[in-house]
């Protein structure tokens, strides 16, 4: 598609700055900006996900409203909003906006300030049914989830998991693989939350959280903000994007356990470019929890449906050094911090440029795919380097 | 203490939560289409129709998939852990998600034959949860 990343930014990255998130938004921003070679006036289109929400609390860091003053930018276009394709659904609708000739060039966001917000009483205190954050009794689908303490996409994802396992075979060992990879990668990200190393040993003696998935297969909540600049020029050529769900939007009714809409999102990238799997050079692969990454793998078909296992195995395929398909680079949600799908966007770009620094991987790479979403969320770009 | 996990029986839930008070689980069946369906709505996901009617089910169900929760900080939860959320195939044909309990979690299996059974919450709220058949 005409569409390009034209800049990148983020701002600082911890576990719980206690900075205000608008702050934080404007550093990425104004950053993205500049390495686009932009000036603020030139930005004609606003983008981000989910939008201003006020629960649960860090879940969004800034709206358009708040960017769009606080920047003081004349709008040709702007959108946010959280029914969308995953959080990169609202870059995929910003490069539909340059294609089409709604703006120029598309300012995207995505902040989160949820390691700060869950400070006071951890992540209980802002689920819903906490009574707190949420501050409501269950209703909508979750009046069927939450009486039965199943209250997070933790227990929802863990069953998807189990019946993978069940039905392929997949283990422990294997999904651990995700999680080693991912910290290897984050002890070369200065950025990262959790850098020191881990062993298998470390992973299969943590508690579990929700069964088959223990701690490390769960993503660490941040702050942070991550922004992109979509132009039709740029370093970084946006070759397709993909969006579908054929199937019912629901976490328990969905029709198949052992895969989610990544499954339709990822075959159609597919069919809207000359390039396949086998040119992909680095792969980055929400993982909001570990299992989703193993989704993505099979969904974009760079191993087959109910392999994922058996390609992550012991590592190699995955690993940035020589590894067949290099995957979340940066250390993914997992170690790097959740910044809730830009941050895959960014290192797509970053390594596709080259300037990924220690964490660069060989080979000068060329193809690179950024996923974002689970259960009924998917989203997903293939991007050349021009 | 209020319990903010249970849901508020409305105007359309109302007959599936007096019916668990009860001892009995419900779903819901399209008069037009036949189609059976779960969660309840006032009219049929398949066909659109509103020819809906309540059926008492069966009771009997598959295991689907399954997890062992075992870190829930929200009360009443840190009390129970840990326990079992569970994804089950109703006879009927439609999937819910619930409790199985009086099973050890080795002895978990995908496919196992389950039984309905309740689990009374408060005056308002019994819940539909399942046994091993
Ligand atoms: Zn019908």
């Amino acid at each position: 598609m005409r569409a390009a990343i034209s800049g990148i930014g983020q701002s600082d990255v911890g576990r719980r700055l206690f900075r205000d998130p608008l702050e934080l938004t404007i550093d990425a921003c104004l950053e993205a900006i500049a390495d686009a070679g932009l000036d603020r006036s030139d930005i004609d289109g606003l983008s981000t996900y989910p939008g201003n929400m006020a629960i649960p609390p860090g879940f969004s860091g800034a709206g358009i409203t708040e960017v769009h003053d606080v920047l003081r930018l004349n709008l040709n276009w702007f959108n946010g909003g959280i029914e969308a394709p995953g959080q990169l659904g609202s870059v995929i609708l910003a490069c539909m906006a340059v294609e089409s000739g709604l703006a120029n060039h598309v300012l995207c966001f995505r902040t989160v300030w949820e390691g700060t917000a869950q400070a006071g009483g951890g992540r209980s205190a802002v689920m819903p049914g906490s009574g707190r954050g949420g501050g409501y009794r269950a209703d909508g689908f979750m009046q069927w989830f939450l009486p039965y303490g199943a209250p997070s996409a933790a227990n929802w994802i863990a069953m998807y998991a189990q019946r993978h396992f069940h039905e392929y075979g997949t283990t422990r060992e294997q999904l651990a693989q995700i999680a080693l990879n991912g910290r290897r990668n984050a002890a070369l990200n200065p950025k990262a939350i959790y850098r020191e190393p881990m062993t298998l040993d470390d992973y299969l003696n943590v508690r579990m959280i929700s069964s088959p998935l223990c701690l490390y297969d769960c993503d660490v909540p941040s702050d942070g903000s991550t922004a992109v600049v979509v132009s039709r020029e740029g370093p970084v050529n946006v070759e397709s994007v993909a969006t579908a769900i054929r199937g019912r939007p629901s976490w328990d009714q969905w029709d198949d356990l052992t895969t989610m809409a990544a499954r339709d999102a990822g075959a159609d990238l597919w069919a809207r470019t000359s390039l396949t799997a086998a040119d992909v050079d680095v792969a980055e692969l929400y993982d909001g929890f570990s299992f989703i990454t193993m989704v993505w793998l099979e969904a974009l078909g760079f191993c087959g449906k109910g392999e994922g296992g058996a390609f992550v195995e012991g590592g190699a395929n995955i690993a940035s050094d020589g590894g067949v398909l290099p995957l979340n680079t940066h250390g993914g949600q997992l170690s790097a911090g959740r910044l809730h799908g830009y941050g895959f966007l960014h290192e797509a770009v970053a390594q596709l440029r080259g300037i990924a620094g220690e964490r660069q991987v060989p080979g000068d790479p060329e193809v690179a795919v950024a996923a974002a979403g689970g259960g009924p969320l998917a989203g997903c770009l293939l991007l050349t380097r021009r | 203490m209020t319990r903010y996990d249970l849901p508020a029986p409305d105007l359309e839930t109302e007959p599936y939560w007096t019916a668990a008070r009860e001892g009995r689980l419900l779903i819901k069946r399209c008069r037009s289409c036949g189609q059976p369906f779960f969660y309840p709505r006032p009219f049929c996901p398949k066909c659109w129709s509103d020819d809906v009617e309540w059926e008492e089910a069966s009771g009997r169900a598959t295991l689907y998939t399954w997890s062992v929760v075992r870190q829930n900080d929200l009360p009443p939860w840190p009390t129970r852990v840990p326990y079992v959320a569970a994804v089950v195939d109703l006879e009927e044909g439609p999937r819910m998600l619930t409790n199985v309990e009086g099973c050890e979690p080795e002895d978990l299996e995908a496919g196992m034959a389950l039984k309905v059974a309740f689990r009374q919450e408060t005056d308002e709220i019994t819940l539909p949860v399942f046994r091993p058949a």
